[in-house]
């Protein structure tokens, strides 16, 4: 391997190692070196993540950046990390998150501020991990891991209901990824003690032993996901986190189950996927369009956009089911674009909970005259959530409906019903927040973003904007990773 | 001259920790009052560490079982890795003991005295090859467990705790006796090994061996704790001094290990499928009732004692796959399980003071604002509890499972797994008062700087080790297939 074989390492360790640090910051008089290790933690973490951007080989689907070391060689459990075009972008994605979100968090945190920061910097270590783990255990650790910081992360900064919701968070997960960890045990043995994902995505499997399988990896990921009818975790979640809380969920941690989908569940039962299929797009279509609707009746801001993630991560396991190359690719650029606009709306979302400390839309209205940058941005990460051309929410759903429509005409027509519903509700909100008379008192003492404010929502904005007008260098670095394994999922296991 | 085949080198730890307790009960006799105490923990402490040392010494290198006594004891990889837990373990409790015990004027000559006592007990449990002396070694530490139970006379609840404790253990002990009388009959020997050849040599086991297994696993299961025997656990758990709680849910936890082991794995290894089938009932009852019943639960101790009767459940997967890799998974769950219930006792010491006994879940509320450090501590003992990586219970829970898949049994993990989840409901809630409330308390936690410098070793242990794992494992695989 050539001299950045630890590439991967760094973007897990660096920032927990920061995260421990910033730990050790808790005294009274130490709040803005906790600020600042943090912030410099999160940046090494979004520098140490770039080369495996221009390292990376688009030609090939085989596992690139690896490392691999023994670790307990009692169950031949390795230390093994590799990255492929499915999983890259979203450690780039995670670390490019996390600093937003330190620097989201930079004023509005008050209370144990090292813990703040270093519950973020550790999860996004972890997360990294859960991308980068080729091997089953360690991926399963990553993945458990990173719930014990999102968990004191909603419950300790959240809001009112932030007790029921850390919890109801935390089982709804666990049981999910418990099972999961009963079908790696299962497929150890199976393949006379391997714990490396790639041996399972190659060990033959009855139809009847993938069908178990797929259940246990599903009600794990379509739990993360989450898939109608297992998603009443995230409102409560959503709207109980903390701005930068829920900023990561949306924007990574759903991302988690969808890739477990492309890197389990598909490759290692894809017979299974594919007899199942039906009842996946059928879960998938429900959410798009039921999700869009309730969507619609919500009078709290958040919640709105929680349901809104529901209706769009509907898309994405649309487009990974109906097993062609459009679907598929739109499935992922819409994971990366929904992690750029649904962070940005959260953060808008954040800017005004600040000042009024209400998310009812109820209790705005008028928010251009007074504060007229911020309804620029508000207005347009309102377009891109509602799927605008030129946004980079127009180019994943439209792929997956070209995707779609080849495969059966009314999938892709329920699938389009949602770029109505999505406008509905995204622009029906902006319109009785943003614009309007000035509603109240509230409203007319606010004042307009500041710099600091200004700077992710302005960094978000480019990068939305960027997607959306040139997507090819995305889609390149997923598209071998894609064939392949749509070439291996049609092979199947059976013959 | 003594015969060769006494062997006696290879019980010098249990003899020299004998004549040290005899020791210590005279300088108990003939200290001052005010030096009493800390010549007691001196004293007790340098012995643990010289019969720690001395194990060490006979166990290196791991040789082939030897036996001493004319076949009563053995000493073997598994014996000796135990024997070394023992120790630490019983060390660790001293240590933690100390400032609960002298603030509650408990800690004197009888206590150093009983838990020496029991820890011989415990020892030779662990070595012993024959029915006689694993029951001598099993009475030795029960009966020095009861009187520590009862050592606070004037606590109603302790002292009914003790009488329940001692009512049903001498059930247990009776039962134990029973079976055992049966499988002497069958066999016509009381010595571990012969019976196996004997059992393993006749085609089909005979059934007055099977009538005397069902008491024997019945008498194991009430030492053990395990449901449906497992009705003196909460009450002694809750009704004993907090001290005694942790002396009595960490080490004989590892002596009830061998002590299984020796009799089923080892004795009893040619019924391996009839006793699988008991194994697995009480596996699955404990798993359920323990997690399910703890959820209801407000004092810490008393859901402690529910965990801990779930995760015996957990502990039996392994034994019941009747492999050596699941003894071995077993084993690592064991000193896994008793790093963690040190830990949880431990912290509930650490926050009691004279008058407060800090038992109840709601005596953790904002701890963490308290003190950051020990609700951190908290937090990695009570996760892994719960199984959640990377601390090391979550090695030792996949490590009994996949020992249980391997056997076959596909929907007992499954059953565990998900009786895992109810688990994690009500450890959450101890996490949950810890960092989501505001502390009701605001007196400053004080500690020995032994105590503070031990119990942060321990809750770092859960987590270094839970990313290291791989040394502890290998070490109790060593040692199980060094001795079966």
């Amino acid at each position: 391997m050539n001299s950045s074989s630890y590439t991967l390492s760094l973007t897990i360790w660096v920032p927990i190692a920061a995260g421990i640090l910033t730990l050790l910051l808790n005294g009274e008089q130490q709040k803005s070196a906790a600020r600042w290790a943090a912030l410099i933690g999160s940046v090494l973490g979004l520098l140490a993540s770039i080369p495996l951007w221009t390292g990376f080989d688009n030609a090939t689907a085989a596992m690139q950046f690896r490392e691999i070391a023994p670790w307990i060689t009692r169950f031949n459990i390795n230390y093994a990390l590799g990255v492929d075009g499915l999983s890259m972008l979203f450690i780039i994605l995670n670390s490019f998150t996390t600093v937003l979100v330190v620097i989201a968090g930079w004023e509005v945190i008050k209370e144990k501020i090292s813990q703040y920061f270093a519950a973020f910097l550790i999860m996004s270590g972890l997360i990294n991990g859960v991308f980068a783990a080729t091997d089953a255990i360690l991926f399963y650790l990553f993945f458990e891991a990173m719930l014990i910081p999102m968990f004191l992360i909603i419950g300790i900064w959240g809001g009112p209901r932030r007790v029921y919701a850390a919890v109801k968070f935390f089982l709804y997960t666990l049981l999910g990824s418990l099972l999961m960890l009963a079908a790696f045990i299962y497929l150890y043995n199976v393949t006379n003690g391997s714990f490396n994902i790639l041996d399972y995505h190659k060990v033959p499997l009855s139809l009847d032993v993938q069908k178990l399988l797929f259940v246990a990896f599903f009600a794990s990921f379509a739990v993360k996901v989450p898939m109608w009818p297992v998603h009443t975790w995230l409102p409560d979640a959503h709207v109980e986190a903390p701005t930068g809380g829920s900023v990561v969920l949306a924007a990574i941690t759903l991302k988690i189950g969808a890739y477990g989908f492309l890197r389990f569940i598909l490759p290692i039962t894809p017979d299974a996927s594919h007899a199942l299929s039906g009842f996946v797009i059928t879960l998938s279509l429900i959410a798009v369009v039921y999700i869009g609707l309730v969507a619609l009746a919500q009078t709290d801001m958040k919640k709105l956009v929680a349901y809104s993630s529901i209706s769009h991560m509907g898309f994405v396991t649309l487009g990974f089911f109906i097993f062609n190359s459009q679907g598929m690719e739109g499935g992922l650029v819409q994971m990366v674009s929904h992690g750029f606009i649904s962070a940005a709306m959260f953060l808008c979302i954040g800017v005004l909970y600040d000042r009024v400390h209400s998310r009812e839309i109820s209790a705005y209205g008028g928010v251009v005259n007074t504060m007229p940058k911020f309804a620029f941005f508000a207005v347009f990460f309102a377009m891109a959530n509602s799927g605008l051309p030129a946004t980079s929410g127009f180019v994943g759903e439209f792929m997956v409906i070209l995707g779609a429509i080849k495969v059966n005409f009314w999938f892709a027509f329920s699938a389009a019903i949602t770029l109505i519903l999505g406008a509905a509700y995204t622009l029906w909100m902006v319109k009785r927040v943003i614009f309007g008379d000035i509603a109240n008192d509230h409203v007319r003492e606010l004042t307009d973003i500041n710099s600091r404010e200004m700077l992710f929502l302005g960094v978000l904005a480019v990068a939305v904007l960027a997607m959306g007008l040139y997507p090819k260098p995305f889609t390149d670095v997923m598209h071998v990773s894609v064939d392949t394994l749509l070439k291996h999922v049609a092979v199947g296991k059976l013959n | 001259m003594l015969p060769p085949s006494l062997n006696l080198a290879l019980a010098t730890p249990e003899i020299f920790l004998l004549g040290m307790t005899c020791v210590v009960m005279l300088v108990d006799l003939y200290s001052p009052v005010v030096k009493r105490e800390g010549r007691l923990f001196f004293l007790s402490i340098v012995t643990l560490a010289l019969v720690a040392l001395s194990i060490y010494n006979i166990a290196t290198p791991l040789a082939a079982p030897r036996q001493a006594f004319n076949g009563m004891f053995i000493v073997d990889g598994m014996a000796m890795l135990l024997k070394l837990a023992i120790v630490i373990a019983v060390a660790v409790v001293i240590i933690y003991s100390r400032a609960y015990l002298s603030a509650r004027k408990l800690f004197s000559g009888e206590f150093i005295m009983l838990v020496l006592f029991a820890t011989l007990g415990m020892m030779i449990m662990v070595s012993a090859n024959h029915f006689i002396s694993l029951y001598l070694g099993l009475e030795l530490l029960a009966l020095s467990s009861y009187a520590m139970v009862a050592l606070n006379r004037d606590s109603a609840i302790s002292s009914e705790a003790a009488m329940k404790y001692f009512i049903l253990g001498a059930l247990a002990s009776g039962l134990l006796l029973y079976g055992m009388s049966m499988i002497y009959g069958a066999t016509g020997s009381l010595q571990v090994s012969k019976i196996a050849l004997i059992i393993s040599g006749s085609r089909g086991v005979d059934p007055l061996i099977l009538f005397g297994l069902v008491f024997v696993v019945g008498g194991l299961a009430f030492k053990l704790g395990v449901a449906p025997f497992h009705m003196w656990v909460p009450d002694v758990y809750q009704g004993a001094p907090t001290a005694m709680t942790l002396f009595i849910g960490s080490a004989p936890k590892l002596a009830a290990f061998g002590f299984i082991m020796r009799i089923l794995a080892d004795a009893l290894a040619g019924a391996v499928s009839d006793w699988q089938g008991m194994l697995v009932i009480l596996a699955m009852l404990s798993m359920a009732l323990g997690n399910i019943i703890a959820i209801a639960q407000t004092n810490l101790k008393r859901m402690l004692a529910y965990s801990t009767i779930s995760h015996m459940g957990f502990l039996l997967l392994g034994i019941l796959a009747g492999t050596k890799n699941g003894y071995a998974s077993s084993m690592f769950y064991i000193i896994t399980y008793v790093l963690m219930t040190a830990g949880s006792f431990g912290m509930i010491m650490l926050l009691s003071r004279a008058g407060f006994e800090a038992d109840n879940i709601d005596d953790f509320k904002g701890l963490n604002q308290r003190s950051p450090l020990y609700a951190l501590m908290m937090l990695f003992i009570i996760f892994s509890m719960a199984g959640i990586p990377p601390f090391l219970g979550f090695w030792a829970k996949l490590a009994v499972l996949e020992g249980a898949l391997n056997a076959g049994y596909t929907w007992l993990v499954v059953f565990a797994v998900l009786m895992s989840v109810i688990g994690a409901f009500y450890y959450l809630r101890i996490i949950r008062v810890m960092y989501f409330d505001a502390p009701t308390e605001t007196t400053p936690i004080v500690a020995s700087a032994d105590m503070r410098g031990v119990l942060a070793i321990n809750a770092f242990a859960l987590l270094l080790l839970g990313i290291f794992p791989g040394t502890l494992m290998t070490a109790c695989l060593n040692a199980i297939q060094a001795s079966f």
